[in-house]
């Protein structure tokens, strides 16, 4: 009797064990918007035996998240490129890829190549490219039909209707519309704190005339549709989708550039599902996938006929914005040195706090 | 045996208890208190030190917000008071029976709703395009729309709103206790009402005013999406600057030292205002 329990205990585990490798799981950790039900369901009909798990983050939170657990509870992430190597050196929480797992031929050259170039230690590569777009300045062009770049968001015309969020890129965008170049000050951290203080002065300054800052997407959109803001700083994506309710607000590239992010695949230290997330890396990849996914985030798939998968309204928003100069005009976030984020978030505060 | 049950039965129903208390509250407070000690002078380099708390007093940013929140906080606290007394003296003592329940469920209602949600619910309310200035432009009350989000008077009226209920429950709780006889025998011996209120209500339910005023004051200046979210571009809160040093700035180093700033700052203020109002914790909270 006790024999016959134990032998069914055994097979019970041995079935749950087993049951347990079948089942795999994908923890991907990643934007809002960049895992839409449609193609999550997809992907698990094509591979019935994993399970896509969802959370969605950003990239302050993300490596958060990663450096509180040791890199573990997750296996994909989602950083942007330049966000990748500093938090590994400090914080080790990423494993290199296996680019020999990765349809690496699919994706555009140059992207690919900056990618791994910004994300290459000792020989190892961290990341590829999924997807990319950029930062720069939304205007509605009916009622502030004259504005060019970042300057203008602290232009007193617009005296309580602009808007723009306290974080890096508004740093970086100011820094550029003051005639600053911040990626050339990276590696001088005393010449990049005087340029910081220079840009803190402007944005004090500027406090006056923005009506409030903006904390994400969906604030910011109810802010530009009910005409409460008419020039924002904003992510081209956020714009797209807004031209999509009304052709008055479009996205505007700075004069000095566009300041262009690309979002990488990385597969964290702990990941314990590298072949599902190899998997999934390739899938979304794929043209008709690169399609769903676009329609649902707003950016640019890191293919090289990228723009043209975008749905139709995202199309013409895109070419409403964007000629050739303007693209040849990007700027590619640089990677970030350790210790500019802490000089920076001073910054911000002092901003924040300021009167 | 009978007292060895006895003893493990009383260990057992203590266990929840302890387990919640050490593994959630008193371990990580240590864990906090050990990240605000080390200095980071490298990369992945750390000493121990008192360097992050110098830091902190060192940068008037962070000094003046931590003022600015404690102060705000008081006030939220004393406008809680004001408004929830009566309230709590309604419910306790002048409402029938029956309807004590129902008015003490329509306190409870807005609970419900998670912080988040009020919090939209006034920005719906109050933004330029929002209710009540559209409604006020169609009345003709005010000749164009009005702002009415992003400043400091908004932010204190949603942190009442959502932390008044926390003032009114330990009041109500102690006024039911008093016998309505003292208030017949401070009105038959020529007390007027002023007098009455002053010399009998206000001692007798001083054990709810000052639990309801510590426990509303304490998560005042704990809060962190009201402020954020009806504040805008002037509202510094110090929660704020944690989660900035947490997360946009990885300092966890300093994140922690600020914690623990707020945390002895903040019970720093509940002691001054025991003192002030020459109150004690064992003869209010902790009176039987």
């Amino acid at each position: 009797m006790k024999l016959k329990f134990r032998a069914l205990l055994a097979g019970t585990a041995l079935v749950l064990a087993t049951g347990a490798a079948n089942a795999e799981t994908l923890r991907l950790l990643t934007w809002g918007s960049y895992a839409p039900d449609e193609v999550v369901k997809m992907f698990e009909a094509e591979y019935p035996d994993i399970k896509v798990e969802v959370t969605f983050s950003n990239n302050e939170e993300m490596i958060a998240k990663l450096r509180a657990t040791g890199g573990t509870g997750f296996d994909l992430a989602q950083p942007s490129h330049d966000r990748v190597y500093a938090a590994q050196l400090e914080y080790n929480i990423y494993k290199p890829l296996d680019l020999s797992k990765i349809d690496t031929e699919k994706m555009t050259p140059n992207l690919l190549e900056g990618v791994k170039a910004n994300t290459t230690i000792e020989g190892e590569v961290y990341s590829v490219p999924h997807q990319w777009g950029t930062s720069g300045v939304m205007a509605n062009m009916k009622l502030a039909p004259d504005v060019t770049g970042w300057a203008d968001l602290c232009d007193e015309k617009y005296q309580g209707r602009t808007s723009m969020r306290l974080r890096r890129t508004i740093l970086l965008g100011t820094a550029f519309g003051m005639g600053m170049d911040p990626f050339a000050l990276y590696a001088d951290p005393a010449a990049y704190q005087d340029m910081l203080d220079k840009v803190t002065e402007k944005l004090i300054a500027c406090k006056s005339v923005i009506k409030t800052y903006w904390s994400g997407g969906d604030d910011l959109s109810a802010m530009m549709l009910s005409g409460e803001v008419v020039a924002s700083e904003t992510w081209d994506s956020t714009a797209f989708k807004l031209y999509g309710e009304n052709p008055d607000i479009v996205f505007v590239p700075p004069a000095t550039g566009a300041l262009a992010w690309i979002d990488t695949f990385t597969i964290p230290r702990g990941g314990e599902a590298d072949d599902a997330a190899y998997k999934w890396i390739n899938f979304v990849l794929r043209p008709e996938i690169t399609k769903l996914m676009s329609a649902s985030t707003g950016a640019i798939a890191a293919v090289p006929n990228g723009i043209d998968l975008m749905p139709d309204d995202k199309k013409a928003a895109i070419s409403a914005a964007f000629d050739q100069s303007d693209i040849d005009n990007l700027k590619f976030f640089a990677n970030i040195p350790p210790g500019i984020e802490d000089m920076e978030g001073l910054a911000l505060e002092r901003i924040k706090a300021a009167n | 045996m009978s007292r060895d049950a006895g003893r493990l039965s009383l260990i057992l129903l203590f266990m929840p208890f302890v387990l919640w208390i050490g593994l959630l509250i008193i371990l990580p407070q240590l864990g906090i208190g050990y990240y605000s000690l080390r200095e980071k002078v490298g990369f992945n380099q750390f000493e121990f030190g008192l360097k992050n708390y110098v830091d902190f007093i060192g940068e008037p940013v962070y000094r003046n917000t931590l003022l600015r929140t404690a102060w705000m906080s008081i006030l939220v606290t004393i406008l809680a008071l004001i408004a929830g007394f009566p309230v709590a003296y309604y419910i306790a003592k002048i409402a029938k029976e029956r309807s004590r329940a129902a008015l003490f469920l329509m306190c409870l209602i807005p609970l419900w709703v998670s912080d988040l949600v009020r919090a939209y619910g006034w920005i719906v309310l109050l933004r330029e395009t929002g209710v009540i200035s559209t409604a006020l432009v169609k009345m003709g009350i005010i000749g164009q729309p009005v702002e009415m989000l992003y400043n400091d008077i908004t932010v204190v009226m949603g942190l009442v709103y959502t932390v008044i209920l926390f003032m009114i429950v330990p009041l109500v709780s102690t006024l039911q206790g008093m016998d309505d006889a003292l208030l017949e025998a401070g009105y038959n011996l020529g007390g007027s009402r002023l007098t009455v209120f002053r010399r009998i209500i206000v001692p007798y339910a001083m054990p709810g005013i000052v639990s309801g005023c510590i426990i509303t004051f304490m998560l005042t200046a704990g809060s962190y999406l009201t402020p954020i979210l009806l504040g805008g571009k002037n509202s510094s809160w110090f929660t704020e600057q944690i989660y900035n040093q947490f997360i946009t700035r990885y300092n966890w180093e300093s994140g922690s030292a600020f914690g623990v700033s707020l945390l002895v700052f903040t019970s720093f203020v509940v002691w001054a205002g025991l003192r002030l109002t020459g109150q004690s914790l064992a003869t209010t909270v902790a009176k039987d």
